[in-house]
This record gives structure tokens, C-alpha cells and sequence, in this order.
């Protein structure tokens, strides 16, 4: 059976215990249902910000992270996988992404999701700049994060 | 051809996108960064430090040495910082 993954790229908020529903319901062939939820902290380095607001490149988002869904349907055994990504502004406590994959047996769920958020963070198209007391600034992208997304190569 | 900017590229630049029709002997994402940055103070300023900037064409990911014919949209951006 084909499984085709369900990708949303949106402004508005989405609701993790819906997406599961969506993915699993009415089916017995899932074992494991792995989701990660991304949500806006309310201080970066011990300092309080006011929010994030995430830009995006509307349709190559759209684009790389069907690329690395692919990926994740090629490599593990999956039932089911959804990711959402939000964009605009986005106050801390709220959602920014969604992964959900599902699989027969916990480790393919869990491998997946963990090799979509490592790609996620390191080549789809988003940028995060956070408010604060101090203004306003880009965050920097972080080394340990291309690692995390490396370590996923096929040598 | 098309080329975007996002992100601080897009804010030091003043520009979301622009189309730009550059000489023939502009062949690579390199030789179009290189070509951009003498457009002037802002472009200069966001080039200034070309390993830092990303690339991608018709909406995918490209190294600095691929070559831009053919191109219908260029896009130029910081390091990606979603998930």
C-alpha cells in the first residue's frame, strides 16, 4: 500500500490530538504513533521574548519538506505521516510544527520523526526572528543542529 | 530571471524580490552574488559575507559553483532556522 503524506504550511494553529485522529482512525494496522510538537518558548538564554514571527519561502517550503517526507516513506515502514509547519507571528506557549508518523512497530515512528525534525530544522525554508525587550532579531542558526541532520546521511 | 531574498538578505537589501537580467559571463550562483553585490551599498552589505548565504533555484537547494541558465527563480537566504 502507497502512503502519501499529509504536509500543511499555515498561519493559523493546528491541534496535535486531531492530527493523530485523522492519521489513525478506523485502522488496525498501526502499532506506533510517534508525534513531536514544536512549541515557542518564552525566553531564549535566560532572557524573556515576546514572540517569534517565521518567514517562509512560500512553495519551495512546500517543496523540501515533501522532499524529505519522501525520504522518511523510502527509508522507514510507515502507515502514516502528516508535518506541519506555521508561519507568521507566533506568541510563546503556541504551536510552530508538527510531526506525526505512524508505524507498525515504535522504532520506525520514532527514527522518522526524528530524522524529519533534524532535516526540518536544518533545509526547509524558515527563518525565526524574535521579539524582545531589546528589539527585534534574527535568530542564528545553531551547529549543533546541521550535526543532528548529518548524522542522517547515507555514506 | 526571478530572484528572491529572505530573511536579513531580504531587509538589507530593501527588496523581497526582483527580476534582473545579468551579462553572460555570470554562469554560477557565485558569479550572480558576486554580480549583485555591485548594485550598490545594500547589496554589498548583504553579500558581505557570501559563505554565510544559501541558495536555491527553481526551489531547490544549490552549492555555490551551480549554474544559473535556465533559471526561472533564484532565491538567496541566511542559514534556515524553522522547526
Amino acid at each position: 500500500m502507497s502512503v502519501t503524506a499529509t504536509i500543511r504550511i499555515q498561519e493559523g494553529d493546528f491541534d496535535a490530538a486531531q492530527e493523530i485522529t485523522a492519521l489513525s482512525k478506523g485502522r488496525t494496522d498501526i502499532g506506533a504513533v510517534v508525534t513531536f510538537s514544536g512549541v515557542c518558548r518564552g525566553s531564549e538564554n535566560g532572557a524573556p521574548i515576546a514572540a517569534l514571527t517565521l518567514e517562509h519561502y512560500p512553495g519551495m517550503a512546500e517543496a523540501e519538506i515533501a522532499r524529505h517526507a519522501d525520504e522518511a516513506l523510502s527509508r522507514w515502514p510507515l502507515q502514516g505521516l502528516t508535518v506541519i509547519h506555521r508561519f507568521g507571528r507566533i506568541a510563546p506557549g503556541e504551536n510552530i510544527v508538527l510531526v506525526v508518523t505512524a508505524s507498525a512497530h515504535r522504532q520506525a515512528a520514532f527514527e522518522a520523526a526524528e530524522f524529519l525534525m533534524d532535516y526540518l530544522k536544518t533545509s526547509a525554508p524558515f527563518w525565526k526572528r524574535e521579539e524582545s525587550e531589546n528589539g527585534a532579531a534574527w535568530i542564528e542558526a545553531r551547529d549543533h543542529d546541521d550535526a543532528a541532520a548529518a548524522r542522517w546521511s547515507k555514506s | 530571471m526571478k530572484v528572491k531574498y529572505f530573511a536579513w538578505v531580504r531587509e538589507r537589501i530593501g527588496l523581497a524580490e526582483e527580476t534582473v537580467e545579468p551579462p553572460a559571463d555570470v554562469r554560477t550562483v557565485n558569479d550572480l552574488i558576486g554580480w549583485l553585490s555591485g548594485r550598490g551599498e545594500a547589496y554589498a552589505y548583504a553579500f558581505e559575507k557570501p559563505k554565510v548565504i544559501r541558495a536555491a533555484i527553481d526551489h531547490a537547494h544549490v552549492k555555490p559553483d551551480a549554474v544559473i541558465s535556465g533559471a526561472r527563480e533564484i532565491a538567496f537566504f541566511p542559514p534556515m532556522t524553522g522547526g
